[in-house]
């Protein structure tokens, strides 16, 4: 009889019994505390099924509200039975009612018996905590705190508030420095009696009483103070989310909990019928000797948290809808905006997809419909080709599309000539990879057998939307990685903004572009433009392209088979 | 502020509709007696679904649902006589005006008044089978004790639609059989959302029916969005199917700083060969949303045995692939 165990309960008596008999009939005696708000007839029938083992004591009964000194009173009280009851126990465990024991109890014997004079309590200074909800931790010891943060929650906030506006402070009794840690541990009877019989304990009990969720801290302090041999971590697996609540056990964790190698676990849902079974009569004997190794139940937990805190990136849905700018990404990857490519070159799309190896649409922001690459009608995720339903929600579609195609990089065409709205909401996308070759635009029209009076009229509309456009790349909010290019500029020398385009996209490639896509033929573009002005309408976002004379790309400098003519 | 003001008239309104409509129906089997504290219960509005009720019992009874409560409008297939016979099941019949009763809304909400004070409340199609993160492993009492504990009261189940390869009438549905095994497909990936400035909830539309009858008008898609369990009080109020409710919190099942919260999907077993029936029936009868438009546009596009199926749809295996989709989240449930 070396360990005894502490157990507070308050739901699901039931297993709190099965546990405490579990643990009582391996020769280990228990001593429960049961909550005082749970009703009369419902503890009875507790002391009543646990009746026949002689080594199971019932505590004084005080009401535990959360974050109130009566879960320390209980325990204090509980314990005390303990040690006065049953003299050969050596280590005294603090558990609950919804803790469950994971290995043989003489794995715990032994793992005990070994360390004799070890006390495992998770005992933290105030200033290396990280995990504290609601931002009070040196402040749970010099405020106080009257008023239920469950029951009275403007009550106590206004009450911190205004202590902290006035400077108020509780002066530390001497000789205390305030650790915090989980309330779930694991005493020597020496230093456990040592913290009980403790001379001061009526003013220690008397500062405590007031400090803000005792149970994290009396015990945590006070081992510090009489404990030789203090191990800071608990034996019992107890995770935290975000709000503060633990996480819960269930039937399908029982591999996880079994490979822990954890001694006791908690808290598990009551009706976790599988894992009561198979931890309490299986006495699956695990490794003897292995150290508790929960990391694999923490990295599952924390991934869980980071899921409901930051999200998926790029991902909007019916439990996940963020204000804008609070998207913590606003598509799920990196993709490629073209404007003016498909005009300057011919079969643009179609190289694109060969040289980067990244899906190539056309406009997929046509008036008329969807251009999907290879001309689908649908596409990934079953999205459709209709231009009315993506015009309905053009970021719904875009982010969708995004979303539905991770792992492969998409490139699509954008120009004046599409609808524009999309244009704020791929600026501010640090995913996209915007290039632009402005005034690209024209050489359809150069090469279109209308009326010039028509081809003018569409010029001027044309200018002023991708003017429009440009100023909404070009503003300070702007995220996407944005080039632009006239297009003179670009024609003067077209393969290296190409290069540097597909090196970003693919940058493992690492490899010149041997094939250029080929120039559209832009004989006579210079008198085009000039035609354009003599009839009123001042071309300017094509750059400097004079009269007469026609642009011929510079030549290579290293000799490169470059197709471009 | 008057906003709050105007959306407490609409909720109190709800509750007045209830008492009205609510007598209109006559009880056929009562009993509500049975129901302990803390039951999970199953609201329904059934008219002529006896095919497809052994399936859904026995789908819901597996997840843990304690008691059914039925409302029966003027079945003639043996629905209702079937449902009276159940152990777990109470139900009313109503020979009135399933629009003038807001498409049932308010028949469920006098039930809601009376019996789900105090109770976790799925309020469900018998078309619609509730997927939630771990639903293989853990039962909806798991789901509930876990949303109670996070100090959560309603959970959003987006409606998925699962449709067959081939026409809808090719492979006919039998009595108890899975509907899914013949409707295996749903469309993963193209649905929008707008938010309801007014009774903040989120809309959203999409999926094979926005992309096979509405490609052209998508505005007038039916909503997907639906709240269907939720931790009644007598004081809440469904306002248009279970896509929204009131008070406005409820509505708030999604994280609006980046995070995701918990979700789950309904399956919808709507197109199967059944549908051409029912589809047919409501042309007559006029009795659904937007003055039926809905099946004004299957009708003319049914006609020509349309195949929902493309080479983009996605089969159904199970949650997770629907979580991994992002059509659900577990949040911080682990």
């Amino acid at each position: 009889m070396s360990i005894g165990f502490v157990m507070l309960c308050h739901t699901a008596l039931d297993r709190a019994a099965e546990v405490a008999r579990h643990w009582a009939e391996r020769d280990c005696p228990v001593v429960i505390h049961v909550d005082k708000r749970v009703t009369r007839p419902a503890c009875d029938s507790l002391v009543a099924t646990l009746a026949d083992l002689g080594n199971v004591r019932f505590s004084g009964r005080y009401a535990c509200e959360w974050g109130t000194w009566g879960i320390v009173a209980a325990t204090q009280t509980a314990a005390t039975v303990m040690l006065r009851d049953f003299p050969k126990v050596r280590h005294v465990y603090l558990a609950s009612g919804s803790c469950l024991p994971l290995r043989p109890l003489a794995e715990l014997k032994a793992y005990l018996d070994s360390r004799p004079r070890v006390d495992f309590i998770e005992s933290v200074t105030t200033e290396d905590v990280g995990w504290t909800i609601g931002g009070l931790d040196v402040e749970r010891f010099t405020l106080r705190f009257p008023f239920s943060w469950r029951k009275q929650r403007g009550l106590f906030d206004a009450y911190v508030k205004l202590q902290r506006r006035f400077g108020f402070r509780r002066k530390v009794p001497p000789g205390l420095a305030p650790h915090l840690g989980s309330q779930w541990w694991c005493l020597t009877r020496q230093t456990l009696s040592a913290i009980l019989e403790d001379p001061d304990r009526a003013a220690t009990d008397r500062y405590f009483r007031r400090v803000w969720i005792p149970d994290e801290s009396y015990f945590q302090t006070m081992v510090r103070r009489f404990s030789t041999n203090v191990e800071s971590r608990s034996l019992t697996l107890s995770k935290f989310d975000f709000q503060g609540k633990p996480h819960i056990f269930y039937d399908d964790h029982l591999q996880l909990l079994r490979r822990s190698d954890c001694f006791v676990a908690r808290k598990i849902w009551p009706q976790a019928g599988k894992l009561y079974q198979t931890f309490l009569h299986g006495e699956a004997a695990g490794q003897a000797a292995a150290e508790p190794n929960p990391g694999k139940i923490d990295r599952l937990f924390a991934k869980a948290v980071e899921r409901r805190v930051k999200g998926r990136p790029g991902l909007y849905m019916q439990s996940r809808m963020p204000n804008e700018n609070w998207e913590n990404g606003r598509t799920a990857a990196a993709y490629s905006v073209f404007e003016g490519f498909s005009e300057l070159f011919e079969n643009f799309e179609a190289w694109l997809g060969k040289v980067a190896g990244t899906r190539a649409h056309g406009h997929l922001f046509a008036p008329d419909r969807v251009e999907f690459a290879g001309g689908e009608v649908v596409f990934s995720g079953a999205l459709s080709d209709s231009a009315a339903m993506r015009d309905y929600a053009p970021k719904s579609f875009l982010s969708s599309l995004i979303w539905n195609t991770r792992g492969e990089r998409q490139c699509f065409q954008f120009g004046p000539g599409d609808q524009q709205e999309i244009s704020w909401f791929i600026s501010g996308d640090p995913n996209a990879q915007v290039s632009v070759i402005s005034g690209a635009w024209a050489i359809p029209l150069f090469h279109s057998n209308q009326n010039f009076s028509d081809i003018r009229r569409e010029a001027a509309r044309l200018q002023k939307i991708e003017a429009e456009h440009l100023a909404v790349l070009r503003t300070p909010w702007t995220k996407a990685r944005v080039r632009i290019w006239t297009l003179a500029e670009f024609v003067e020398n077209p393969m290296e903004p190409l290069q540097s385009i597909i090196d970003e996209i693919s940058p493992r490639a690492m490899r010149r572009l041997t094939e250029a896509p080929r120039l559209a033929d832009l004989k006579g573009f210079g008198q085009f433009l000039q035609n354009l002005r003599n009839q009123g309408m001042q071309p300017v976002l094509m750059g400097d392209f004079p009269t007469g004379e026609d642009p011929t790309p510079a030549a290579s400098r290293r000799g490169r088979p470059y197709l471009v003519k | 502020m008057t906003g709050a003001i105007r959306l407490r008239a609409k909720r109190r309104r709800g509750h007045l509709r209830a008492y009205v409509h609510g007598k209109e129906m006559a009880v056929v089997a009562d009993r509500s007696a049975a129901i302990k504290p803390g039951a999970i219960l199953l609201l329904s509005t059934v008219r002529n679904e006896r095919v497809r009720l052994p399936y859904f019992m026995r789908y819901y009874r597996d997840l843990g649902v304690d008691h059914f409560l039925f409302v029966d409008n003027a079945s003639d297939d043996g629905t209702r006589e079937y449902l009276a016979e159940q152990p777990d099941v109470s139900i009313w019949t109503t020979p009135a005006s399933y629009k003038a009763a807001h498409f049932g809304v308010d028949w469920l909400s006098h039930l809601q008044r009376r019996f789900a004070h105090g109770h976790w409340c799925l309020t469900v199609d018998v078309d619609e089978f509730l997927v939630y993160p771990f639903c293989e492993t853990r039962p909806l009492r798991a789901l509930t004790d876990w949303l109670d504990a996070s100090a959560v009261r309603s959970f959003s189940a987006m409606l998925l639609d699962m449709y067959p390869k081939g026409p809808v009438q090719a492979r006919p549905y039998h009595e108890g059989q899975n509907p899914f095994e013949i409707a295996q497909w749903f469309d993963s990936g193209n649905y929008t959302i707008h938010r309801n400035p007014g009774s903040g909830n989120l809309w959203i539309q999409g999926g094979p029916r926005a992309r096979m009858f509405f490609h052209n008008q998508p505005l007038n898609a039916p909503a997907l969005n639906k709240i269907p369990l939720v931790n009644w009080h007598r004081s809440y109020a469904y306002v248009s199917s279970t896509h929204m409710l009131l008070p406005r919190g409820l509505n708030l099942v999604f994280d609006e700083w980046g995070g995701e919260k918990t979700s789950g999907c309904l399956l919808h077993a709507k197109f199967l060969d059944t549908f051409a029936v029912k589809a047919a029936e409501e042309m007559t009868r006029g009795q659904h949303y937007a003055e039926s438009q809905e099946y004004i546009a299957y009708q003319a596009a049914l006609s020509t045995q349309p195949d929902m199926w493309c080479k983009f749809s996605e089969k159904y295996i199970n949650w997770r692939q629907l979580e991994i989709l992002g059509l659900m989240s577990k949040g911080n449930w682990a």
